[in-house]
């Protein structure tokens, strides 16, 4: 099953081009991974992928997707068991284990350390459902527990049927195809 | 997703600044008697009129916490991921921030008509103005809000934008305040039916622009 396709992707931010001419084709199980120096391009590929931008040339399809940026879109009043609950993801309690976050479910978001949220945003992806997961710098900030459960999660994922793409400047294990953005 | 937006909205207003706009309300109606003098005659004819631009200045005061926090925190980002549309969020924004902010100025109105000296008939009146405006000044407060959000100096920006698209509301909300009997209603009405209409639509494009 294709969970995404892009074709002839070109996108100028500032009155830069970051990149022309991308095509993208992810299946059921697949992982890619996008490198490139700072400012290549790479989280604006995936905010582009996620509809959050438009690209300047080309065409996007995707199936349904979940994000994790650097943005922790989380109310900070609340505690992290009901601030996840907000947005309703069907596997919330699977994701929250997965993420070693139930013994912090009632400590409001506040409180938690960047790796703590860091795993809630990533709990977050996994919670939805959605089969195609778009990283954003997903270990950074983990420590090494952390990274492994991600690492689990996203073979779980891709297992299942799902598809990954990530933008990392950190080797990610198993089997990933690589872009690498601003050569 | 709009249902539990707009209780989220209500819950982020109840337990953060919801009584600010009241308390402005409240402050400004009672220096109007200091700014004009005693005479209570003047003061029950330009009363209404007072208490609108009370209401106005009030509106402003939440524009800053209606979408900047939820734009730079990425939760906008993420509801439009999960399939919720812009123009959704802004009409969740409205109606959650109507429900905090227009029955607390109502009941603002009562202490504040006392302190411009009307009462009886002429209260009546300007409750139900208000009560019709206020959703119009939500709406407003929210596209206003979507259209400044990430700019710096927003506040300011806000209020030189927000003012003047009020000025039909202000006009026959206290029109229909004061003595004026029969149409100035109606027109209110109709000019906050197009305000509440119209403002999800502004905002959920602003929204998206703020996003490029």
């Amino acid at each position: 099953m294709r969970l995404l396709e892009a074709n002839g992707l070109a996108l100028v931010r500032g009155g830069r081009l970051l990149f022309e001419r991308l095509d993208l084709s992810l299946e059921a199980g697949d992982g890619l991974r996008l490198t490139g120096p700072n400012g290549a391009g790479k989280s604006s590929l995936i905010r582009l992928i996620a509809g959050l931008l438009r690209p300047s040339a080309g065409w996007i399809e995707r199936a349904e997707a979940a994000l994790a940026d650097e943005a922790l879109a989380l109310d900070r009043e609340l505690p992290l068991g009901d601030a996840l609950a907000f947005w309703d993801g069907p596997r919330l309690g699977e994701a929250m284990t997965a993420f070693d976050l139930d013994r912090l479910a009632a400590v409001p978001v506040r409180m938690l350390s960047a790796g703590q949220a860091k795993r809630a945003r990533l709990a977050r992806v996994m919670a939805s459902g959605a089969p195609l997961w778009l990283l954003d710098e997903p270990i950074n900030g983990l420590d090494s527990d952390g990274a492994a459960r991600l690492e689990a999660a996203i073979a779980g994922h891709r297992t299942a049927g799902g598809a990954v793409v990530a933008a990392s400047h950190a080797a990610l294990s198993g089997a990933w195809r690589t872009l690498e953005l601003g050569r | 997703m709009t249902g539990r937006l707009i209780m989220r909205e209500v819950r982020r207003g109840l337990s953060g600044a919801a009584w600010l706009p009241m308390a402005f309300f409240l402050i400004v109606a009672a220096i109007v008697p200091f700014a004009i003098g005693p005479d209570a005659q003047l003061l029950g004819r330009i009363g209404g009129g007072a208490l609108w631009i009370a209401a106005l200045t009030a509106a402003l005061l939440p524009i800053e916490r209606l979408v900047e926090p939820d734009r730079a925190d990425g939760l906008l980002d993420q509801l439009a991921l999960g399939g919720t549309s812009e123009e959704a969020v802004a009409g969740a924004k409205i109606a959650g921030h109507w429900l905090t902010f227009g029955p607390l100025l109502l009941i603002a109105a009562v202490p504040g008509s006392v302190l411009v000296g009307i009462d009886g008939a002429a209260l009546a009146r300007l409750l139900v103005a208000l009560a019709i405006g206020t959703p119009a000044l939500a709406a407003l407060a929210v596209a206003v809000a979507a259209l400044t959000a990430g700019l710096p100096r927003a506040g300011a920006l806000a209020g030189l934008l927000l003012l003047p698209l009020a000025v039909p509301l202000l006009i026959f909300g206290a029109a229909a305040s004061g003595v004026a009997a029969g149409g100035a209603l109606q027109l209110e009405a109709a000019a906050a039916l197009i305000m509440v209409a119209g403002a999800p639509f502004v905002a959920g494009a602003a929204i998206r622009a703020a996003r490029t």
